[in-house]
């Protein structure tokens, strides 16, 4: 790692680092992760190449969104406490900024015609994206060719589409399922020894 | 207390959503739509479809929408804390776990478990909102299917899919294709 600049730099550099990636990417965590890489790894040097792999899983597999995850690890790697609660505001503060405009317009916004009709042509198109990463992501499940994760997955969709029922136990049914497989393998290798 | 109540719904959307913006998705119309009826399903998928349009992750766009919309500008920031926090706290106790274990086998096979019923809560979502699509938001009947919305639909989802078009490109496009034909068949 190279010599950092002094804290105060640091922070300051830090958040307006952070700013910027934020508001100019579009597209999800995978992207900003792509971009953070870019910036903290390529250019200014402040975290290797294994550590940013080592946080893309850790952001990926943690609750909440991967972007905030990211900068939360990011800015505890380079500045520690102070450092991740700068990073998370320079993330957070562009789409709050945005929305907040937004949502004061969307009324007036949304009761005109042509808006209307507009939005409604776009939730075609949000339907038809939302569908398309299923099947990407669908296709990698049947990939694991695991028979219990795709009992996992088509009860999970027949639980919430058809009956309704609250998401939250699926999620935390599924994670019981990980936990009692994990528990199944350890089994299994200490009989083998 | 409104406050409270934002800040308590958006710390479960922040605690349960693992995977990305798209598996938030799901959480937030449980809490937003159904359990609070904070939002229509209208108002909702406009939320989607401006939180797909805009940068930021899809958490933290709708918690300053719905946030804006219920208690003014405390309530987006209120919301916004509360989806963050899980984050704040979990991911820092697993950066630490992380780096003292390194691989922890639990974690991955629970990761693993996660992954197919996420993909099928996301599933789900798209689908209630391809319904609404299709029917134009009206009872599942004959009489009420747009044909326009379907159209739009199964082009977008045709070059998506085969030549993986950029999907802000593929909502623009669906936008404008639907002021036109909605100006000339609607």
């Amino acid at each position: 790692m190279n010599e950092k600049p002094k804290k105060a730099n640091l922070l300051l550099k830090l958040f307006f680092s952070m700013l910027y990636i934020s508001t100019f990417t579009f597209g999800g965590g995978f992207v900003i992760i792509t971009f953070m890489k870019r910036k903290f790894v390529d250019e200014l040097h402040w975290i290797d190449e294994q550590e940013m792999l080592d946080m893309t899983a850790l952001a990926q597999s943690s609750p909440g969104a991967i972007a905030v995850n990211a900068a939360i690890l990011v800015g505890w790697h380079v500045a520690g406490f102070v450092g991740m609660i700068v990073a998370v505001i320079g993330t957070i503060l562009p789409p709050m900024i945005i929305l907040s405009v937004i949502s004061f317009f969307y009324a007036a916004f949304a009761t005109n015609p042509y808006v209307a009709l507009t939005l409604k042509g776009m939730q075609a198109g949000v339907a038809a994206v939302i569908l398309d990463v299923v099947c990407s992501l669908g296709s990698n499940v049947l990939k694991m060719k695991s028979a219990i994760h795709l009992v996992i997955m088509a009860a999970a969709f027949v639980a919430t589409f058809f009956f309704g029922v609250n998401v939250i136990y699926i999620i935390l049914a599924a994670a019981l399922v990980g936990v009692i497989l994990a528990m199944m393998e350890k089994k299994k290798e200490a009989d083998k020894k | 207390m409104i406050y409270l109540k934002l800040f308590w719904s958006f710390i479960q959307i922040g605690l349960f959503s693992i995977g990305g913006g798209y598996a938030a998705m799901p959480l937030i119309q449980a809490q937003a739509v159904e359990q609070h009826a904070w939002l229509s399903i209208n108002e909702f998928i406009d939320l989607i479809t401006i939180a797909e349009m805009t940068p930021g992750p899809i958490a933290v766009n709708s918690a300053t929408f719905v946030g804006i919309r219920i208690a003014g500008i405390g309530g987006a920031i209120v919301a916004t804390l509360g989806c963050i926090l899980p984050s704040l706290i979990i991911v820092s106790l697993l950066s630490y776990v992380y780096t003292k274990y390194k691989n922890i086998s639990i974690l991955q096979s629970v990761l693993k478990s996660l992954r197919p019923a996420v993909v099928a809560l996301i599933a789900s979502a798209g689908l209630s909102i391809l319904l609404k699509v299709v029917f134009g938001g009206g009872a599942m009947v004959l009489a009420n299917i747009n044909v326009i919305g379907i159209c739009l639909f199964a082009a977008a989802f045709f070059v998506l899919r085969k030549f993986k078009w950029n999907p802000i490109l593929v909502m623009t496009l669906c936008g404008a294709a639907g002021l036109l034909l909605g100006i000339l068949f609607g």
